[in-house]
């Protein structure tokens, strides 16, 4: 009863988005305000209803319903509740649902905090966000539907992939797609810009902290995808630039152009068309995104679903979106106004080295991801294009942005002053000398380009800093000015620069962890210590072990340091009930000097068990550094001027600070 | 500066960005990739010892011999032709005889595959795609069915 209920709410759900959007774009069109005002209603209701299909499936999982068919395919009875709740999305049409659900949360909240945006914008805003959410939901019903029946019923569910059943991984899909889905949001307000033939400093005021906090869940969410990779799949590594990895990583680099370009938009009028076509090209990504995971072209263990029916129709959604979006794009973006003029070396100039940067790289990642999906259909050839590939395209890219990036807060708007920048960054310079130094000093073995790309985050780091430094004047007034000035600087201000302060750190953690990274494999028998860097590690034998659905084999490990002993590690291979597979979990000794990293191997026959070892130098400054980045966003997003609310007195001041407009 | 000559001057540096971008990815894909092979093909095709393949199939039956310490080795089929890997490290939890695999390494002399990397990872069907497109293109195994080397064992892996 209760999965009919869900499966009638979404088709309501479809019938109200279809509703919402013909209605307000037809009512902004002949400026009929009744019918704009159908929008508002319809997206709230349109996410009720969506809920009401979300906890039914959810409902369904929890009391393991398998007389539902997704529930029997991706649950199982022994499974424990929070592995159930996540199961929800840990599938293709359940992870479907919780898209939708984000897209109608996000039209919602325009709905909900909107009220001061202009009524034709809103109305046009709601109604494109209403036809993305009509698409997919036509696919959920017609190729994915949660909510089909089996009979007869079976006894027991399949279970959930073992690998998959991890508290990261259980909240990575939800904050990963409030980042994706997030980016509708950009795309939405371009397009209805562009509809409305408008587009100024209070649009981009708009649209920047719906970017913002989509860029920051997606900041976290791949962040913990990454962390998950890293102790759940044994191979001591962080990334691996596998192209489910690809299609989150896209987005946030086109995000992140964004978020900048709109920086530009809002303070100069500069960069419009640019802009509006990165909204486009970023949401266009995130359902590029959408279609590489979902239609099963990858091979990945992300890659569900092989049925070609699913991946025809969500690639008819991504051109007709993508497609339709740029056609508009072309036809409108030549009537956009120019704004605000500036000399090349400015903040405006920065910010478009960074946007020329940052779009570049993302293309690299598209050519390298999509290069072997097209080889294979043109001529068969099967190829893989791995971290060679993006270590010699993606990161020299990355070096002049790491380089350029402590100077663009410093330059002024219009026109700076590049060696006053540089003056005020001699601090920050001489300590990345430093670093260097001290890294060579420490380190003497790995590659000799790893000094520079520690010192090249101990640069941005220092010149975020250097720029708060610059901001309080400190040094060059007494304590109780310094003080003044820091609490009255704008929260954007120590946004901007705690995320880059967040990005010179995982710069640190991924050049350390990068270049000298210990590994040694080898067979131990109980009893025996091996050593690396600076641990010894004792092997004492193995214990047998069992989980609520899964037994396990652990391998006791002494650590031990200058012969104190530290802890006890225990690596262990698991059995999985169901569906029956086998997982190995890491032994990890967590230090922020670097992490100790176990894996038990198989046994080698007379008690000897094949043991890989890793050290990883400095690793956690990786999701330490994203998580800095998030703070950074969410300071910046608190900021009175980026508030939801704001744009209403930016409004009324704007025609007499923009009467060109 | 007039505002043609500012944006020309802008335009010109994403150009230089874009031309580097391209020499950067051109180089980097005649370098860095890596092509697909399975048994089949080797015996077919000239490869070079040395050069970096990845060569794909199912772990033949009966064929995992462990070696001193963690040295394994190991023969990859396609039931048609079958070559020997020999890899040193901790195999993949989903590593199983009868089952697809996808190793990466180069081909040394004598017709042995020294493997660096082993890949076991795969979708529900527990088949990587590489291989499981391989099989499908011999006709020996229908997607949705049971994989091969699960049930009776190929005729080419009892030959061995």
């Amino acid at each position: 009863m209760i999965v009919e209920l869900g499966h009638f709410a979404l088709v309501l759900a479809f019938l109200v988005a279809l509703v919402q959007m013909i209605l307000p774009m037809w009512g902004a069109r002949i400026g009929d305000v009744r019918l704009m005002g159908v929008g508002a209603p319809a997206a709230l209701a349109q996410f009720g209803l969506l809920i009401i299909a979300f906890s039914a499936l959810m409902h369904a999982y929890v009391v393991s319903d398998f007389s539902v068919a997704n529930v029997y395919a991706n649950s199982h009875s022994t499974k424990p509740l929070i592995y159930r709740i996540s199961g929800v999305w840990g599938n293709h049409e359940g992870s479907m649902l919780l898209w939708v659900l984000i897209l109608a949360l996000f039209g919602a909240a325009v709905a909900a905090f909107g009220t001061n945006l202009p009524e034709t914008l809103r109305a046009n805003v709601l109604a494109v966000q209403a036809s993305i959410a009509l698409a997919f939901l036509l696919f959920i019903l017609l190729t994915s539907n949660p909510f089909e029946r089996l009979d007869p019923v079976p006894a027991d569910g399949r279970g959930l992939n073992p690998i998959l059943q991890d508290p990261a991984l259980a909240f990575h899909p939800p904050f990963l797609y409030a980042g994706y889905v997030g980016f509708s949001m950009a795309y939405s307000f371009a397009i209805a810009g562009l509809i409305e033939g408008r587009t100024d400093a209070a649009w981009a005021r708009w649209v920047r902290p719906w970017t913002l906090a989509a860029w920051m869940f997606l900041t976290v969410g791949i962040a913990m995808g990454s962390w998950w990779a890293y102790y759940e799949l044994g191979w001591g590594g962080w990334w691996f630039w596998d192209p489910v990895e690809n299609a989150s990583f896209m987005p946030w680099l086109a995000g992140t152009a964004l978020l900048h370009s709109a920086v530009v938009m809002e303070k100069r009028e500069a960069l419009k068309v640019w802009t509006i076509l990165l909204a486009i090209l970023t949401f266009s990504l995130s359902l590029m995104g959408a279609f590489l995971v979902r239609s099963g072209v990858l091979s990945s263990v992300h890659a569900f679903a092989v049925d070609p029916k699913r991946g025809v129709f969500i690639l008819a959604i991504m051109l007709l979106f993508i497609g339709g979006g740029l056609m508009l794009y072309a036809a409108r973006a030549p009537s956009l106004r120019q704004g605000g003029l500036f000399a090349p070396l400015s903040r405006e100039g920065g910010l478009v080295l960074n946007n020329v940067l940052l779009t570049t790289a993302t293309g690299t990642v598209l050519v390298g991801t999509l290069y072997p999906l097209a080889l294979e259909s043109i001529n068969g050839a099967k190829i893989s294009v791995g971290a060679p590939y993006f270590n010699a395209t993606f990161v020299p890219l990355m070096v002049p942005l790491l380089l350029a990036l402590p100077f663009g807060p410093l330059l002024g708007w219009k026109r700076g002053d590049v060696a006053a920048a540089m003056q005020r960054l001699m601090i920050a310079g001489l300590l990345a000398i430093v670093a260097a130094v001290v890294a060579l000093a420490i380190v003497q073995r790995g590659p000799w380009l790893a000094p520079f790309a520690i010192a090249l985050g101990v640069w941005v780091v220092a010149g975020a800093l250097s720029e708060l430094a610059f901001r309080v004047k400190a040094g060059n007034a007494d304590r109780a000015e310094v003080f003044r000035r820091l609490r009255h600087l704008p929260r954007s201000v120590y946004g901007t620069a705690i995320a880059h302060a967040g990005v010179g750190v995982m710069v640190i953690g991924i050049a350390a962890t990068s270049a000298w990274q210990s590994e040694t494999i080898l067979t131990m028998r109980p009893g025996q210590t091996v050593q690396i860097a600076g641990y010894d590690v004792a092997f004492t034998g193995v214990a047998p072990a069992e989980g609520p659905n899964y037994r396990e084999v652990i391998g006791l490990m002494q650590v031990s340091r200058g012969g104190s002993r530290i802890t006890e590690l225990s690596p262990s291979k698991r059995q999985y009930n169901a569906p029956p597979q086998a997982t190995s979990e890491a032994g990890i000794l967590n230090a922020l000097a670097g992490d100790l990293y176990v894996v038990l191997g198989d046994e080698a026959g007379d008690g000897a068990w094949s043991v890989r070892l890793y050290f990883n130098p400095l690793v956690r400054l990786i999701w330490i550094g994203a998580v800095i980045m998030f703070i950074g966003g969410a300071c910046s997003l608190s900021d009175r001027r980026l508030r939801v609310g704001a744009p209403r007195r930016a409004r009324r001041r704007l025609p007499a600070a923009a009467p060109a407009e | 500066m007039t505002r043609r000559r500012r944006r020309g001057i802008m335009i010109a540096g994403a150009l230089v960005v874009l031309a580097a971008a391209v020499g950067l990815v051109l180089a980097a894909l005649r370098e860095s990739i890596v092509f697909f092979h399975t048994p089949s093909d080797l015996a077919a095709k000239a490869i070079p010892e040395g050069q970096r393949i990845r060569l794909g199939g199912l772990v033949a039956v009966g064929s995992v011999k462990r070696g001193e310490g963690v040295d394994v080795q190991f023969a990859i089929t396609d039931t048609a032709e079958q070559v020997t890997v020999r890899y040193r490290g901790v195999l993949p939890d989903l590593f199983r005889e009868g089952q697809g695999v996808v190793t990466e390494g180069a081909l040394e002399s004598g017709r042995v595959f020294r493997a660096d990397t082993v890949l076991a990872k795969h979708d529900e069907n527990y088949m990587p795609r590489e291989v499981a497109d391989a099989l499908k293109e011999k006709g020996l195994w229908q997607h949705g069915g049971p994989p091969p080397g699960t049930g009776t064992p190929q005729p080419a892996v009892e030959k061995k």
